[in-house]
């Protein structure tokens, strides 16, 4: 969109419809772009899913009959699902954050840097949580 | 110092242009401390995450009874509430900026950062009842 009519100068008199504030429409999608998205939506789950860990540790505390409840959720299929999408969240957004304590510290900005380690950070996160709950299952966390 | 707050009341004179006031101060209108903070946790939960897996790796399977005696054996109870603190505060900043870059009413975005406050004192505090509960045996 932008830079089409560069060479076309329009009439003084026309008001120019310039992006004020350009935003994610404006530019060509890259992979940081779209991980840089992912790091906020996995934050704000884990935001969210921090009710499941209070909810966990509450019940722990309170007796074995509010525990038995946390558990007959994180045991049911749709109680995986969100503990594994958890699991996720929270191993994406770690190596993702770490990520960004390298570019914080000055490092890793050249294009083919940038991209191995965003390409770090999500294949990573799957690796670690698939791991996770390889050993979780391994254990006898499955039961 | 705050811009706004100078408003209407006569500017001591400065040399500084108000650009250079603002500089590095950011959409918050404030220092860079929560961006520190935010890298502070973010280090923490780093550090503690092999021993906070290890820990809940540890729980799975056990009934409450188990369960309870793990949470409330003393470095466990420190490892779990020092990851709650991290996170507690970590989320709160996150949230933070989310809401400031997205909630462009003023009225709706200081309610929604003070939801997010007593949101993440919520959490922080009952996880943190909960294990000092489990530690002390009561």
């Amino acid at each position: 969109m932008l830079g089409r009519n560069k060479h076309q100068k329009p009439p003084m008199t026309a008001r120019i419809e310039r992006p004020l504030s350009p935003h994610i429409q404006t530019y060509r999608w890259t992979l940081t772009m779209a991980l840089s998205i992912v790091h906020r939506a996995t934050g704000i789950a884990l935001y969210a899913g921090t009710l499941l860990l209070a909810w966990w540790l509450i019940a722990a505390a309170s007796g074995p009959a509010a525990y038995a409840h946390v558990q007959a959720f994180t045991g049911s299929i749709i109680g995986r699902l969100i503990v594994f999408g958890y699991t996720w969240a929270l191993m994406h957004h770690m190596l993702s954050g770490i990520r960004h304590f390298v570019w914080d510290l000055g490092y890793g900005f050249k294009a083919n840097e940038r991209e191995a380690l965003t390409w770090g950070a999500l294949i990573g996160g799957i690796v670690l949580t698939v791991l996770i709950w390889i050993i979780a299952y391994a254990i006898g966390g499955g039961r | 110092m705050s811009y706004t707050e100078s408003h209407g009341s006569p500017k001591p004179p400065s040399m500084r242009t108000p650009l250079g006031r603002v500089r590095n101060l950011g959409a918050a209108h404030s220092g860079t401390s929560d961006f520190w903070r935010q890298r502070i946790t973010g280090v923490a939960m780093t550090l503690l995450m092999i021993p906070v897996v290890v820990i809940v790796m540890m729980l799975l399977g056990r009934n409450q009874a188990g369960a309870a005696q793990i949470l409330g054996s003393l470095p466990i109870a420190v490892i779990l509430l020092l990851f709650i603190a991290a996170s507690a505060w970590h989320m709160k900043i996150g949230m933070q900026v989310v809401i400031e870059d997205y909630v462009h009413n003023e009225k709706l975005k200081l309610t929604a950062i003070m939801l997010n406050n007593f949101f993440s004192i919520a959490v922080a505090l009952a996880s943190t009842y909960a294990i000092l509960k489990l530690s002390s045996g009561v």
